[in-house]
């Protein structure tokens, strides 16, 4: 049977159903159903978010100014960006301004999530869906050698003799037999196209990207205490600032700031000399490979982030993008409105929540959400045991938001489709020159590559981003400044009898927001919609198929037992499925209680 | 036949001598109680044995476990996965997916049945017959449940699984539930915290590695090597504290002279991990020395004891001060009359102790 989606897709549930479940290398917890022609050709996709949490009925009553604390809980990966996000919100419904140190050191943080989030992404989360290590004990290290000073002459681990110890370390592993996180890879699926030597060079750089992104984050350490989940404070940032008196080893002192330098220039060379050089390197060999598009080329948005002042968050002054395009028109950037009720709605007609009103949407601050677990009629298996979901019913534990009614693409990607299309400088010129590069035409950036090649290019603009707010950190500090908090409304005596507000980032996936409700110094109802919302919704009331559906649209698969093509398009999207899955009804639904034994 | 590679065969590509092989085997005998006897046995077990096979399963969690643990800096994340243990199952890790993975799951247990440590992140929901957490089509409860049956130990990593943390926090609409009450009949281990720190994370392992033995736990059941003492008791502000030198708040004098953060709510005097030793990302900083009071994630039930900048009010036992209990218990609803009184008490003791000194001198 035929059906055509209104985003434009031809849906053929006949041919063979392949289940892929649990899909591995992400956060959380998602399975993926598609179904293949007989010439392996995806004709149909089914994205399931397989885990709920209910943070948000948590935080119902809750103090807000510990709610960045709950929702940086959302998610340990892209781990702050949830708690900065809330801190905006927060301080929008309260009218708390920050300090510029305190706007300064949030963005230095944000980049640097970014950064390695990216990086980890790549590595360790993404790369085996193109590199194939067991390929690489074939290679010649002195071949491999000359592949890295080619491709990344400015690196300096680069002798045969290091790819040679590397190459004999992890020929004693396979040797072992005991192949760990390797085990039952693909290795032999002709999908892999990379010859051995690209292969050794990048299970080498997955080996030295573990070293360097614990290096990383100390940034996060520095200025939160910790990470994964540092710490942070609405009105500003916990850490106070103190260059010039007593007792500055209690707070950021020189030594701190030398520090942060520091990592910030590792993390400007790792992306320059590593990062980007093998994604370029790879994508060479996979430059015909331009499957996964799905919807970047036609409905994409981001709400932008890294504000240049402190307190702005108009479009002109955000270092990464705001806008949403539609219909594919790129010449048209429209305006993106949080607060607009008719704008960002969320649909429930495929999520196992009900609605009051079935069919309808609704806008974050009056969302609803009551679980209501149930499977379709022609699903297959049972209630505890799904052989096959039926996506004409309920199938997911992602709601499924929509801009104007439009289902949306957000992410790097987006991002920079958003950007190159209202002419942002540094992004147009970071895409003309990679596509010059590898000598693709603009088109090729609406793929599962073009997904990856942004995020690599992103994260090479935030390592420079992150040292400019140091050093306008450093400036300020000169002028005079070591403000980091503003304590003005902390009591929350001074806060309205009822407030509501919004806070938006960019998180490493795509655009996320937080919307809260406070009344009498508690909150009211919190909403939380998130980047693998977006991405990894499933249809809606009108039959829209979500971002990652559509990129899994009409891909070849060369081996449908084997999905090694899927897990390449649904890892491009890096999803985060603790942070898609976690919201909750706002009058705390009851549900029944088990048992323990 | 057998093409495992030993532990010893891993420490001699590491690069470590024969000699200091055998000097680590008997520096491992008199740590374990053992005579010099013992010497060649835990030689020749080291010989012959294969690295430890680890099965690592998710439920509902953030995944911040995982990623604290690749923080590790000594040894190196990627010295535990290629030399030290044999990482079989790891869905944030492995090449594998959909049926692959489950296969590689299996297998693991079915080879190694009462071999394999089962290292749990996150926690089973109970509620909607588990369908909370779907793996592979299933509640993920039962696959943990399996995962266990066959584990010599398990590891419940961080407050998911310890405790339940934050999807258990009021009111724990999934039911979320901390391992042990799932799993009955095995040795748990917890390493609680938000996450816990890597150091910690992987000293636990090669400590099992190492003595082949589990670690001491408290009765809560962490290591107590690691789980033993207050954040509060190795503070470096500590003597700020002692001498009732207070942040009062947000970024005033006080907070630029890295004074105590008790009044802005820190939970270091009732909070039991290593941050205020260890230290978080290689010892860079923990949260109190970036300025904000420890907000007590290792604790059990964290989250629903009152606000993070509420002062505690509770705290008792500190060490020498007998009597700052005494007067505490005095000033009991007087909000943190107990650690007003117990540090003002701590500051005279030192006046005072400073008098006698001169005195003496």
């Amino acid at each position: 049977m035929t059906v055509n989606t209104p985003n434009g897709f031809t849906l053929d549930t006949g041919g063979t159903r392949v289940v892929v479940d649990p899909v591995t290398r992400i956060e959380g917890h998602m399975r993926c159903e598609v179904n293949v022609n007989d010439q392996n050709v995806i004709t149909n996709a089914v994205s399931t978010g397989t885990m709920w949490r209910g943070l948000e009925v948590i935080l119902k009553g809750r103090d807000p100014r510990d709610a960045w604390a709950f929702t940086e809980r959302i998610c340990g990966v892209c781990t702050g960006t949830h708690a900065l996000t809330s801190v905006r919100a927060v301080e929008d419904a309260l009218g708390i301004t920050i300090p510029d140190n305190a706007n300064s050191i949030r963005n230095i943080m944000q980049l640097n999530l970014q950064i390695h989030d990216h990086v980890v992404h790549f590595y360790h989360l993404h790369a085996l869906d193109w590199v194939n290590p067991i390929n690489a004990l074939r290679a010649d290290p002195k071949a491999t050698s000359e592949l890295q000073q080619t491709v990344g002459p400015n690196h300096p681990l680069s002798s045969p003799g290091y790819f040679r110890d590397v190459q004999n370390r992890l020929k004693a592993f396979v040797e072992s037999g005991q192949l760990g996180i390797f085990k039952n890879g693909y290795w032999d699926n002709p999908a892999y196209l990379l010859p051995p030597e690209a292969d050794l060079m990048a299970t080498t750089h997955y080996l030295e990207a573990l070293d360097l992104q614990k290096e990383i984050v100390k940034i996060h350490a520095i200025f939160g205490g910790k990470n994964p989940h540092p710490n942070w404070l609405v009105g500003g940032v916990p850490c106070p600032i103190n260059v010039h008196s007593t007792g500055a080893v209690g707070a950021i002192n020189m030594e701190r700031l030398n520090l942060v330098s520091s990592i910030i220039d590792k993390c400007i060379a790792f992306n320059r000399n590593v990062y980007l050089p093998d994604v370029v390197a790879i994508g060479g060999f996979y430059k015909n490979w331009l499957y996964g598009g799905g919807l970047s080329g036609q409905a994409v948005m981001a709400y932008g982030d890294i504000p240049e002042n402190a307190n702005d968050f108009s479009p002109a002054q955000l270092h990464l993008p705001r806008g949403a395009i539609i219909n594919g028109n790129l010449n048209d950037v429209q305006d993106v409105d949080v607060r607009d009720p008719e704008q960002i709605q969320e649909f429930v007609d495929h999520s196992w929540y009900q609605y009051a009103e079935a069919g309808k949407g609704l806008h974050p601050w009056d969302g609803e959400t009551t679980p209501k677990y149930e499977l379709g009629p022609n699903a297959k298996g049972s209630r505890t045991n799904i052989e096959q979901i039926d996506e004409a019913a309920k199938y997911s534990w992602i709601k499924a938001p929509r801009w104007k009614g439009h289902a949306m693409e957000v992410g790097p990607l987006a991002r920079y489709v958003v950007g190159y299309a209202s002419g942002h400088e540094d992004i147009k010129n970071q895409v003309d020159g990679l596509l010059r590069t590898m000598n693709l035409p603009v088109s090729a950036l609406f793929s599962t590559l073009g997904r990856t090649a942004a995020r690599a290019l992103e994260s090479e603009y935030c390592g420079r981003l992150q040292k400019h707010f140091f050093d306008k950190l450093i400036a300020n500090i000169r002028n005079g400044d070591e403000s980091t908090a503003n304590v003005a409304k902390w009591d929350p005596s001074t806060w309205p009898k009822e407030a509501k507000g919004v806070g938006m980032t960019e998180a490493p996936r795509g655009a996320l927001g937080h919307w809260v409700k406070i009344k009498d110094g508690r909150i009211e109802n919190y909403q939380c919609v998130v980047p693998t919302t977006w991405n990894g919704s499933p249809r809606d009331t009108a039959g829209n198929i979500g971002a990652f559906e559509a990129a899994l649209m009409n891909t070849k698969v060369e081996r449908p037992e084997e999905p090694v093509e899927i897990l390449r398009t649904l890892h491009s999207f890096d999803p985060c499925l603790a942070c898609s899955t976690h919201v909750m009804s706002p009058d705390g639904h009851e549900l029944a209680t088990v048992k323990v034994r | 036949m057998s093409q495992i590679e030993t532990f010893y065969e891993v420490m001699r590509r590491q690069g470590i001598t024969r000699r200091s092989f055998m000097k680590y085997c008997s520096l491992t005998a008199s740590a374990l109680g053992l005579g010099p006897s013992f010497v060649p046995e835990i030689a020749h077990a080291m010989e012959t044995k294969p690295r430890t096979p680890v099965i690592w399963v998710n439920g509902l969690e953030c995944t911040c476990c995982s990623e604290s643990f690749i923080r590790g800096a000594h040894p190196l994340a990627k010295d535990v996965v290629l030399s030290m243990i044999s990482l079989d199952y790891s869905h944030v890790l492995m090449a594998a997916a959909g049926h692959a993975a489950e296969a590689a799951l299996a297998e693991a247990m079915e080879t190694h049945k009462g071999n394999y440590i089962l290292a749990v992140e996150g926690n089973p929901p109970l509620n909607e017959d588990g369908m909370f957490c779907i793996v592979g089509g299933r509640p993920f409860v039962e696959k943990l449940k399996e995962a266990a049956a066959g584990a010599k130990a398990v590891i419940a990593w961080g407050a998911c699984a310890s405790y339940g943390c934050v999807q258990a926090a009021k009111p724990n609409p999934t039911q979320a539930t901390p391992i042990h009450k799932v799993i009955t009949d095995k040795p748990i281990i917890k390493i609680p915290g938000c996450p816990p720190i890597a150091e910690v994370m992987t000293g636990v392992i090669t400590y099992m590695l190492t003595f082949d033995r589990l670690p001491e736990l408290d009765r809560q059941g962490r290591p107590a090597m690691f789980y033993g003492q207050r954040i509060h008791d190795k503070c470096y502000r500590r003597p700020h504290f002692d001498a009732g030198q207070f942040v009062e708040a947000w970024d005033d004098d006080n907070a630029r002279k890295g004074y105590c953060l008790y009044k802005m709510g820190c939970k270091g005097p009732t909070t039991y991990n290593a941050c205020s030793t260890i230290g978080w990302n290689e010892g860079i900083s923990f949260p109190i020395q970036s300025g904000h009071g420890c907000i007590g994630c290792s604790e059990d039930g964290f989250w629903d004891q009152g606000g993070f900048y509420d002062r505690l009010t509770n705290i008792k036992q500190f060490g020498v001060e007998a009597n700052a209990d005494q007067v505490g218990l005095a000033a009991a609803g007087v909000v943190g009359g107990a650690v007003a009184v117990h540090a003002a008490i701590s500051a005279l003791k030192r006046a005072q102790k400073k008098t006698q000194d001169k005195v003496e001198g």
